[in-house]
């Protein structure tokens, strides 16, 4: 039977949570696939080699760099999963401040505390097999994803925008409707269009679209009068360290330019 | 001579995060334990200054996977105050509804997928299920009832979308909520059947004198608003939290411990939730607790799964409650001016008391944020407990110890991403020489 590890880094737990989540499917999943390593759900861990390896979290630690080493040695296929794994995740703000500033805000004693300057996605440190986006990742995509990794296929996932998914759902679309900013034209597809669907602009949690027209899409912002600061703010959020939304965000602070 | 022995646990498994434990033995007798905390720093409170008010639900809500609504309803409740408005009505229904949700979801994961397998002995639920695949099949629909909840209000399970400052984005329709009903009411039932199964497994004998600390609502079962309350007399409204709790930083622990000022460390969570409320509790939850032998107060922290099971009945009762009335109001949500001001928020997250505290400016925008969790102001306790429970039961062997002091973690749910990360146990027996 095929062997599956979970692996978290600096993360919320959500996205590996999201396989608890799949309760219809979880016990189908265990009767097909072995769990060898998944801390958050068993006590009992297996040693490597894994056939395939789950991977959560930012690395922003000396001690998390070599522990990933180690599990991609052990991994026969490893997919990085959400956000903080695809992109540093919301901890990476910090890649834009003095991170000695940063630990004084929050701790009394900074010298108990060891940290990277940077929250850096797995890929930025191993070769990774697929990418998950998502902040969380969708469950749908999850269980796609292993399927085809156990079929040693290419999971289906398309890098559509956003935009696919609202129109397939028949939503209003907001910025044109009722002027409400959204990221949804630069964003990877994967939520099924659930913000516009509720009323509000997509903020991107599933990172940059492929090839995302950012300059089109900050142009557009600026008409519906959306100050730099908070274009800014759009981009540098979730997937803040994901290229395309870092560089849209560098070029509006510094240069008041559009990428 | 020497006469070492040495346990060590890579992972505390079935908790929420990762963090580590050291127990000191020598000549037989407990020297020291310590309960660290590794989780890698991602500082929140640093990174959420200069974001926009409207930002904090979305952004506070990554702070834990498990109890996304928890930081939401911290986060909202705080600016809220700030702001100087009031939501009522059918859109405070509204959240307390949301919170049923999550607290039905992430209770049945910790009773039925991290906790029951202690009880039970197995590694996992997916061991458990081997054996007992109905118990586990029960558990994870009743998760699935919950989750469906703060799908349907919130957007989706984990990281809703859905709440914002004022209220909602988007109000559900009649029709939406109704259609949870049924599943409901089979979760109603599942609900009570747990509280028989729980309150039938074996229990550790431990008795602790905890200062229980939890909201206390006049009307209500607490969620999102009442004041700080204590067993031992502590009555405080929720913006003077500052004046009677302490964070610390110590060594080894990423995590801030929390100890009341001049007391020590306290206890939060379902059973300090059930000292100071068990009146509340509606007719069903109540019955329950009854039958299961709570009584008005329960200090064995290994019943701490019972009371959750309890807490379960409680969210779907008062859910099928609020469904049943729900009209949608006028608006999704109510308007504020930004204005310079501090506000403060406590509510109930599933594992206990989650603390908001922000400061913003005329434009909006955070200039000071502190969130205290409840696994931090929990730690002390846990290494309290951690104590009793070694030195009365340091003649196991070690596999059988290890298994209990793990549980003795487990018993409160503990969020670690919260609070910490990596759990690690070196026990270290050796004599002096």
């Amino acid at each position: 039977m095929l062997t599956l590890a979970v692996h978290k880094f600096a993360s919320c737990d959500g996205c590996q949570l999201t396989l608890l989540d799949a309760e219809d499917e979880l016990l189908e999943i265990a009767d097909a696939i072995h769990i060898a390593n998944f801390p958050e759900a068993s006590r009992e861990v297996i040693d490597g080699p894994y056939d395939l390896s789950l991977v959560e979290g930012s690395i922003t630690t000396e001690a998390d760099v070599d522990r990933l080493r180690t599990i991609r040695a052990q991994s026969h296929r490893l997919v990085a999963i959400g956000a903080c794994a695809t992109a540093g995740g919301i901890q990476a703000l910090r890649n834009w401040a003095d991170i000695g500033v940063f630990t004084g805000l929050v701790y009394a004693h900074p010298e108990y505390i060891s940290t990277r300057e940077l929250s850096e996605p797995i890929a930025d440190h191993v070769d990774v097999d697929f990418e998950l986006r998502g902040c969380p990742i969708a469950k749908g995509q999850l269980l796609e994803v292993v399927g085809a990794m156990i079929a040693g296929r290419r999971p289906r996932v398309a890098q559509t925008p956003v935009c696919g998914e609202c129109k397939a759902r028949g939503a209003t679309c907001v910025m044109v409707a009722s002027g409400t900013p959204c990221l949804g034209p630069v964003t990877h597809a994967g939520c099924g269009a659930l913000c516009p669907a509720f009323g509000r602009g997509c903020y991107g949690c599933f990172g940059p679209a492929e090839s995302p027209n950012m300059d089109s899409l900050i142009s557009v912002w600026r008409e519906l009068g959306v100050a730099d600061a908070d274009v800014v703010d759009a981009v540098r959020s979730f997937n803040a360290w994901a290229p395309q939304f870092r560089v849209a965000g560098d070029s509006v602070r510094e240069r008041g330019e559009t990428p | 001579m020497t006469n070492a022995r040495e346990i060590a646990v890579d992972y505390l498994a079935r908790v929420e995060g990762e963090g580590s434990l050291r127990a000191t033995v020598v000549d037989g007798a407990l020297q020291d334990v310590e309960f660290s905390i590794f989780e890698p720093p991602r500082f929140f409170e640093a990174f959420l200054r200069g974001r926009r008010i409207e930002e904090a639900p979305d952004i506070t809500a990554r702070i834990c996977g498990i109890c996304p609504v928890a930081y939401q309803m911290s986060a909202v409740h705080a600016m809220e105050d700030a702001l100087g408005i009031a939501v009522d009505g059918a859109l405070r229904d509204l959240r307390r509804l949301l919170y049923c949700g999550e607290w039905i979801e992430s209770h049945a994961l910790h009773i039925y997928l991290l906790h029951a397998p202690d009880f039970l002995g197995y590694e996992s639920a997916v061991h458990m299920a081997v054996d007992h695949r109905g118990l586990v099949e029960q558990g994870l629909r009743l998760k699935k009832a919950g989750n469906r909840i703060v799908h349907v209000l919130g957007g989706r399970e984990i990281h809703p979308i859905n709440v914002r400052v004022g209220g909602f984005y988007r109000l559900p329709t009649r029709e939406e909520l109704s259609a949870l009903q049924p599943e409901l009411e089979w979760a109603l039932e599942a609900a009570v059947a747990t509280v028989d199964q729980v309150a039938s497994f074996d229990y550790p004998d431990v008795e602790r004198d905890f200062e229980f600390v939890a909201l206390v609502h006049p009307e209500e079962y607490p969620f999102n608003e009442g004041r700080i309350v204590s067993s031992a007399g502590l009555d405080i409204d929720v913006s003077a939290f500052n004046g009677h709790f302490v964070e610390e930083h110590v060594a080894r622990s990423n995590a801030l411990h929390s100890r009341l000022r001049d007391r020590g460390p306290y206890h939060v969570g379902p059973l300090a939730r059930y000292a100071l409320n068990h009146e509340r509790l509606r007719q069903t939850a109540a019955a329950a607790a009854a039958a299961a032998g709570l009584g008005p107060e329960c200090r064995n922290p290994f019943r701490s799964i019972v009371v959750r099971a309890v807490e379960v009945i409680q969210a779907v009762e008062e859910a099928l409650e609020i469904i049943a009335r729900y009209e949608p109001p006028g608006e999704a949500s109510v308007p504020y001016e930004r204005r310079e001001g501090e506000g403060h928020a406590a509510t109930e997250a599933p594992r206990g008391l989650l603390y908001h505290r922000y400061r913003m400016d005329d434009g909006g925008r955070i200039t000071d944020a502190q969130i205290v969790p409840p696994t931090a102001q929990n730690q002390r306790t846990i290494e309290d407990d951690l104590r009793v429970v070694l030195a009365g039961n340091l003649d196991l062997a070690d596999l059988e110890l290890q298994w209990l002091l793990e549980q003795t973690i487990r018993n409160y749910d503990p969020c670690i991403s919260c609070a910490t990360h990596f759990l690690r146990l070196d026990l270290d027996r050796g004599a002096s020489t």
